[in-house]
């Protein structure tokens, strides 16, 4: 086939991207070139839209070892340990479909954990789906669980902490991004840069076959009414294969054999071929003859560009070959030696002696397109008057029960029961609480995570939400009590050829960045998944910012759930009563427009440094961070998992009680603390400037809010736990 | 007192045995699937996971591996065996144990902690434990114990139900029954009472920082009796 204009654009490629192929090759590319540069320069694997941008985000700090450009980030958490970490994106396939596409998520993820030689600990995922009336939304939701615990269960790694929102928005394109964190110990670290010449490159793993060829180019393209035909670009993943694989490759990178590792994850053979020589600065040559086939008749355009999942690409040391495939054999995997580095520079591909491929590597990936995008600036919007007539005729209560049993607000127990979330035995935070935590197998320490996005905030101001999500992360990993250290980021948003969609990705990445920097909160990995849109309409912006912190002393772990009748009950930071683009604004009163809540730096790195403090004194009873619905719904969340009640402190703030128990003000928590301590937490808020407000006491079987205003709380765990399950099962 | 962990190929819960194991006093082994003997010892356990990925059949590939002669021939000569989880679909698929394990009722994976009642105390796993109840923690897509007619009447016979699904209270009634099983079946035993098989992972509960302790009373008392 000889290939023209048209072919390249039937890739994906634009063209002047095509021009510039042929230009900097000096001819026109053979049909596997032209397969290679379109998963190379599509928009999944070049970043050409969000280059620009992502290089503003703050990726150092003291305890970064490795920041964006690896498989994954990672961390020094002391001693010899290590954490690996990155969160990613699987939404074009799991729309198409739920169960294999969310599944090869969760399995790229664990992959690009185990590259770099650390054992998975812990998978967390961030899923939205479209209005619960939308008729594809529950059998989506189920698809995505059943993946996501297809694989992770079979794996062996622990699900322990999730976010799942619904929004009309995602109708079209749900979202599925899945977290893994990894622990290594720091001098046993596997990088994909290459080095030396004439060293053996390895292929291992599952055998390649016609699945998922294109995957990365679709993955970077809108829907239309077409995309069932889009069916075979979704890879199909086998869990059982990928954990002889993590066991195999751990065996072998506990001795000296590899120089480089890098999974076949978006673009398979070509990206990890071209990403380790690129980084090595050297060439690769690949007889693609020898690469296992699954599926007879393979052409070099279908090795290429397969996306068959559980496989890797090493470089290993010369010499190395028999120890390596014994190993492998051991666990019944495919390994055959498929090529070499060279000097050339260039990535040069035989098929049957004949050769197919010759591109200069700097050509693929230094010369890859970069835009510059045009794009719109948000302005804030303003403040809307609250209508104070609206609230006469609402019950306090009945508004609680609403918002408990809001889709977005409901207990998930339905969904994280089908996770396997206490396997590898160190789960000491389940699924529904701030974050997630586990030990470190053998040691007092353990690490925190928790996935976290407001698309609502980003969308009514692109700028404050951007920062709101950092902050969110911040407050879930204080809330207990661990120190947060580093995040990844998932930037989930529609068109970057689309100025607004292109101007929300602008100014939410600057805001992710404000945050993260003013908290020494560095972004240590992520991923973008553009074009989440279906026909011209993108979805609402949804960064999801994953985080991850440190417990020194697991015993000091703090968990939400109420503790002791009498206790107090304080609300750490300031209400001001911001109900705009707060659930009760949205879902009660039904009025969407409004700016979303300030975010006040300052307020939010002082409070949570002093309720770190506090909670190292030993003060924190219980402590959960006060986010969607305001303080009446965090309270009630404190009450359901602790079976408590609570009575609230007759009230002498000056802003309406709605404002009051629904605003959603940044920068707050409540906490729990013995009442004998009330003089020496009051003093240490007090010495660190951080204001507080008396909530209330820790009761039995009520929440008391006023004299007119009382439920029982296995009224409120009814309305909290009921609707996903009543849901699913109608 | 010695104990041997068999590794297949899926399996995910070797470790935390081992490490289970090994907080409460058995000098424990894992032994890799495709060895032929068993080193000695006193404890035979088959771990949870996904051994062969559940595929063909749950615990059906495992259960023709070549360690599994030498874990059949301990068993029938009165060795203590037991299968966790995917470790007891093995065992029945080994034909250790009777009936099978299908599908949880509702075709979904459950993990939880659940409650069960101890049946039968004249044995060596359970045998001096105080408690009537255990909460133990469930992680499974599959099991849903079921065998037939006169089988079941054979296991009532022989006093072969360890475990039965209950409230805290030791009530065992459908509201407690978390995946179907006949009778509320949580564990079986083989007649000899030396083979046990559960769903319920005790392994996952030996830390109070963990989701709970009753796992530590199992261990506990197992090792004392096999003393």
């Amino acid at each position: 086939m000889v290939v023209n204009e048209q072919i390249a654009i039937d890739h994906g490629l634009k063209k002047n991207e095509y021009k510039k192929i042929c230009d900097l090759l000096e001819r026109v590319p053979n049909i596997t070139e032209l397969g290679i540069f379109s998963a190379m320069w599509n928009e999944h694997c070049s970043y050409k839209s969000s280059r620009f941008h992502l290089k503003n985000l703050p990726t150092k700090g003291k305890n970064v070892i490795q920041g964006p450009g690896e498989n994954a980030g990672v961390i020094d958490i002391g001693d010899e340990d290590a954490i690996v970490f990155k969160i990613e994106s699987h939404n074009h396939p799991s729309f198409i479909e739920p169960y294999q596409g969310a599944a090869t998520g969760v399995g790229g993820i664990m992959r690009d954990i185990f590259t770099m030689g650390a054992r998975p600990i812990a998978n967390l995922n961030s899923i939205h789906f479209g209005s619960p009336q939308n008729k594809k939304t529950k059998n989506l939701l189920r698809g995505v669980v059943r993946g996501i615990g297809g694989y992770g269960n079979c794996m062996g790694v622990p699900t322990i902490a999730g976010q799942t929102s619904f929004d009309e928005s995602y109708n079209g394109n749900i979202l599925v991004n899945a977290m893994t964190l990894g622990l290594v110990k720091k001098d046993k670290i596997f990088y994909s840069k290459a080095a030396g010449l004439g060293k053996p490159v390895i292929y291992v793993g599952s055998k390649t076959g016609r699945d998922g060829i294109h995957g990365a180019s679709m993955a970077s393209a809108s829907f239309d009414d077409k995309i069932e035909e889009k069916k075979p670009t979704v890879q199909v993943g086998d869990p059982f294969t990928e954990k002889l694989l993590l066991e195999a490759c751990l065996e072998l990178m506990a001795g000296d054999s590899i120089i480089a590792i890098q999974d076949m994850g978006a673009a398979g053979l070509t990206s990890s071929s071209i990403e380790m020589a690129s980084k090595g600065n050297l060439g690769i040559e690949i007889n693609l003859n020898m690469v296992p086939c699954r599926e007879s008749k393979m052409t070099p355009y279908e090795i290429m560009l397969s996306e068959s999942q559980e496989r890797m690409l090493i470089v290993l040391e010369s010499g190395k070959e028999d120890l390596a495939k014994k190993i492998f054999d051991k666990w019944n995997l495919d390994f055959a030696v498929i090529g070499k580095t060279t000097k050339s520079k260039k990535i040069e591909l035989y098929f049957d002696k004949a050769k197919v491929a010759d591109i200069p590597i700097n050509i693929l990936v230094e010369n890859s397109p970069m835009y510059e995008r045009k794009w719109k600036k948000s302005k804030l919007p303003k403040k809307l008057k609250n209508k104070k007539e609206q609230f006469k005729n609402l019950k306090i209560i009945n508004v609680l029960n609403k918002v408990l049993s809001n889709p977005n607000v409901c207990s998930k127990e339905w969904i994280w029961q089908q996770y396997d979330h206490t396997v590898m035995g160190d789960t000491i935070q389940k699924p529904g609480g701030d974050a997630g935590v586990v030990r470190i197998h053998g040691t007092s320490k353990a690490v925190a995570a928790s996935v976290d996005s407001s698309a609502v905030y980003c969308w009514a101001h692109p700028l404050s939400g951007g920062k709101q999500i950092v902050c969110e992360s911040w407050r879930n990993l204080i809330s207990v009590g661990a120190k947060p250290i580093a995040i990844t980021n998932c930037l989930n948003f529609g068109s970057p050829e689309n100025q607004e969609n292109m101007g929300e990705f602008v100014e939410c990445v600057q805001g992710l960045g404000e945050a993260s920097l003013y908290l020494d909160f560095p972004v240590v990995s992520g991923n973008v998944s553009f074009y989440n849109q279906t026909k011209d309409i993108g979805i609402k912006p949804t960064p999801t910012i994953g985080g991850v912190g440190l417990i020194l002393n697991y015993k000091n772990m703090v968990t939400m759930d109420l503790k002791e009748t009498e206790n107090i009950l304080l609300v750490i930071g300031k209400t001001e009563g911001h109900l705009d683009q707060s659930i009760f604004s949205r879902d009660v009163l039904n009025e969407k427009n409004g700016p979303p809540p300030e975010i006040n730096l300052f307020n939010e790195k002082n409070n949570g440094e002093t309720i770190l403090k506090l909670i190292d004194s030993k003060f924190i009873k219980a402590a959960h961070d006060v986010s969607m619905g305001g303080i009446i719904t965090a309270l009630s969340k404190m009450c359901i998992k602790g079976k408590k009640g609570a009575t609230l402190k007759k009230s002498n703030y000056l802003i309406n009680q709605f404002e009051y128990l629904f605003g959603e003000d940044q920068g707050r928590y409540i906490i729990e603390i013995n009442k004998d301590s009330l003089q020496d937490v009051a003093q240490i808020l007090s010495e660190n400037s951080v204001h507080f407000d008396e909530l209330g006491t820790v009761s039995d079987d009520n929440l008391i809010i006023d004299d007119k205003s009382k439920v029982s709380i296995d009224d409120l765990i009814k309305s909290h736990t009921t609707w996903l399950t009543n849901y699913m099962n109608k | 007192m010695n104990s041997s962990v068999i590794t297949f190929p899926g399996s995910n819960c070797d470790r935390d045995m081992d490490v289970a194991l090994k907080k409460f006093g058995f000098k424990n082994k894992m032994v890799w699937h495709d060895d032929l003997e068993l080193p000695k010892s006193d404890f035979v356990v088959l771990p949870g996971g996904f051994s062969y990925g559940d595929y063909l059949r749950c615990g059906s590939m495992a259960s023709k591996s070549k360690i599994m002669k030498s874990v059949y021939n301990f068993a029938k000569g009165g060795g203590k065996v037991m299968g966790i989880c995917n470790g007891f679909q093995i065992l029945v698929e080994a034909g250790l144990l009777p009936g099978v394990l299908l599908r949880n009722k509702y075709l979904e994976f459950i993990c939880k902690n659940i409650f069960v009642k101890v049946n039968n105390k004249d044995n060596s796993f359970f045998k001096d434990i105080k408690k009537n109840t255990l909460e133990l923690h469930i992680a499974h897509n599959e099991g849903n114990y079921f065998c037939s007619k006169e089988q079941i009447e054979e296991i009532n016979d022989n006093n072969q139900i360890a475990l039965f699904y209950s409230d805290k209270s030791g009530n065992v009634n459908k509201e407690n029954n978390p995946n179907g099983s006949i009778n509320n079946i949580a564990g079986i035993f083989n007649k000899e009472k030396n083979i046990l098989g559960m769903m319920p992972h005790p392994e996952r509960m030996i830390d109070p920082a963990l989701s709970g302790e009753d796992g530590s009373i199992f261990f506990e008392n197992l090792i004392n009796n096999l003393r």
